[in-house]
């Protein structure tokens, strides 16, 4: 396991912001930590970097316990935190052999891997610039660089996509699959369903400072509820029946909403519930505009996890 | 050893991450240099014939030892600012996470800060002899000064690394940009403590610049204001103990507040 966290506790003075919180990593593997906007992400992150220390429960990081032997842990990580933590008016090169000096590379080798890293991460033109020319997406990357210096066994990447335009977001996307084609381990916290489901081999979701699902992603949409059949009417005045017919089919409740005139149920056996309740609906005279199967998206996934899931009521999962 | 050798060469690095700036964005240290260099050329011009020197002495010899001490002070906010937008900036987490001597932060910084200090004074030093300002001491006394206003700062720089810790955030920057002048008018600097009301003289007689400017003033063998009282008596004695004691409180509540940070 390259990363273990075991019932972690931490309080801001009298504010719990984790409480109970384990996680395994599995070497080699890419783990998505998933919450909202004060789950609790940055501070398990901050507890597994060492940079914060844990008032309950252990965790070790490749291998050594973060409290007791901090100086081991450090020499085999790279931390990306939730704002890009480089030097603004030094040149992206110039950042990169400086902190490739406080990784105690000598001087030529520090240069050598700025170059080899500028290269890596599309920064090779802009290498020479002030930092505080680069676009979100150049710093982040940079920053990522950065981390790479050690070639770290784990790699924690805070929100790395947070506040990024779309076409920054697929630049850091696609720097951070490069890092997990080379077999880094990744811990990777992210309030985006989609990056998740993008990036992440395994998904934990937290809330409220503790894990309250686990899995892959495939696996958190089966344990939810697995397939549902939706369905798209021609006239809205026939939802209400439609709904009655579907539901007297799945044996399940049946979701209407109105706007779309789309009906939505959960099913247990796929093709039969939409043969069957594709005749139900011909034989009752109702004119069907569109039907079919599908797996739950993550959001449904995430709001039942967190708010259903743990008995908190429905919150917000927009993007900010 | 190697402990002390990585303390040492990873807080050289981190100074010669502050020298860089100064090459590559050069205005924050020339207008570092430039304003106290512009106040010297106010007071000592604008405001300078309305001030009576004791013993009837020349202004600027009377007004630089006093300046000096100012630049001094001002040192304090810069020592704030970097190290707040480190913090704020998260380049100290990145710091703190990697596997260098974690002293290097501080050690660092005070390289930084205090070669900055070396090249204000030489300018002030540079700017005071052209407005005819002198040095009549021996080369003992001068350097003694020197080393008096270098200690103050030094002193100073720890008091900047604590606020910067606890308060940071440009708005405690603002305000002690703003308190760093009646600290330094509240102090022998501009006014003789025996002119002024009796418990306000004796708070701008103890005042820790006082003892700098008394001492600096003596040494460099420049007018001064004298005075009867016992600190007024024992200035460089009180030049080399108040930075001492204000090191004695700053540098464990900077290492504290540091340790804080894990918190
Ligand atoms: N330094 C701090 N002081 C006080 N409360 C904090 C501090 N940092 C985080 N918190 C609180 O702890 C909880 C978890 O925060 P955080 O770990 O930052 O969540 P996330 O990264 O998931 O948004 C939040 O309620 C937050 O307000
Ligand atoms: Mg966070």
């Amino acid at each position: 396991m390259s990363v273990v966290a075991e019932g972690l506790h931490k309080c801001y003075r009298d504010k719990s912001a984790l409480d109970g919180f384990d996680l395994t990593v599995a070497e080699g593997r890419v783990c998505g930590l998933l919450g909202p906007n004060g789950a609790g992400k940055t501070t398990a992150v901050r507890i597994l970097a060492t940079l914060l220390r844990p008032d309950g429960g252990r965790a070790e990081v490749a291998g050594f316990d973060v409290t007791r032997h901090p100086a081991e842990v450090r020499r085999r990580i790279g931390l990306v935190g939730q704002h890009a933590a480089v030097d603004e008016v030094l040149s992206g090169r110039q950042n990169l052999v400086m902190f490739g000096r406080l990784y105690h590379l000598s001087s030529a080798r520090a240069r050598a891997r700025a170059d080899e890293l500028l290269t890596q991460f599309g920064l090779a033109d802009t290498g020479d610039k002030a930092v505080k020319q680069y676009s979100g997406g150049m710093r982040r990357r940079l920053d990522l660089a950065a981390s790479m210096i050690l070639a770290p066994k784990v790699l924690f990447l805070d929100e790395p996509t947070t506040g990024l335009d779309p076409r920054a977001r697929n630049e850091v996307w696609a720097a951070t699959r490069a890092l997990v084609a080379d077999g880094t381990t990744v811990l990777l916290t992210t309030q985006y369903l989609d990056e998740a489901d993008q990036l992440a081999d395994d998904i934990s979701v937290i809330d409220n400072g503790q894990v309250v699902g686990n899995g892959t992603p495939d696996q958190l949409k089966t344990k939810i509820g697995g397939d549902r059949i939706d369905l798209v009417l021609h006239d809205a005045d026939d939802l209400a029946a439609a709904a009655a017919t579907v539901s007297r089919v799945t044996g399940a409740d049946t979701d209407i909403d109105r706007d779309d005139r789309r009906l939505s149920a959960p099913v247990r056996n796929r093709v039969a519930a939409l043969v069957e309740a594709s005749r139900a609906l011909d034989d009752a005279g109702i004119a069907v505009e569109d039907i079919v199967l599908r797996r739950p998206t993550l959001d449904e996934v995430f709001l039942t996890l967190t708010s259903a899931g743990t008995g908190h009521g429905p919150r917000e999962t927009g993007r900010e | 050893m190697t402990s002390l050798y990585w303390a040492v060469a990873d807080g050289w690095t981190i100074t010669r991450r502050d020298l860089t700036h100064w090459v590559r964005q050069p205005t924050p240290i020339i207008l570092g240099l430039l304003f106290p260099i512009m106040l010297v050329l106010m007071f000592g011009f604008l405001f300078g014939g309305a001030i009576a020197v004791p013993g009837g002495g020349d202004y600027r010899e009377f007004l630089l030892p006093g300046m000096f001490v100012m630049t001094v002070a001002f040192g304090v906010e810069g020592t704030m600012i970097a190290v707040t937008t480190d913090a704020a900036r998260g380049v100290t987490d990145r710091f703190r996470s990697m596997p260098m001597a974690q002293s290097a932060v501080v050690v660092g910084r005070n390289g930084a800060d205090m070669l900055d200090s070396v090249l204000v004074l030489a300018a002030m030093i540079g700017c005071g002899l052209a407005v005819g300002w002198r040095w009549h001491g021996g080369p003992g006394a001068t350097l003694a000064a020197v080393g008096l206003l270098l200690l103050l700062r030094f002193a100073l720089l720890w008091v900047g690394i604590y606020l910067g810790l606890v308060v940071g955030g440009p708005e405690t920057v603002a305000a002690v940009q703003i308190l760093v002048w009646p600290i330094g008018f509240l102090s022998n600097v501009f006014v003789a403590p025996e002119t002024m009301p009796a418990w306000l003289g004796t708070v701008a007689a103890w005042n820790p610049l006082s003892a700098t400017v008394s001492a600096t003033r003596e040494l460099f063998g420049n007018p001064g204001w004298g005075g009867q009282s016992w600190i007024a008596q024992h200035a460089t004695v009180m030049a080399v103990l108040w930075p001492l004691a204000i090191i004695a409180v700053f540098f464990p509540l900077s290492v504290r507040a540091f340790r804080r940070m894990s918190r």
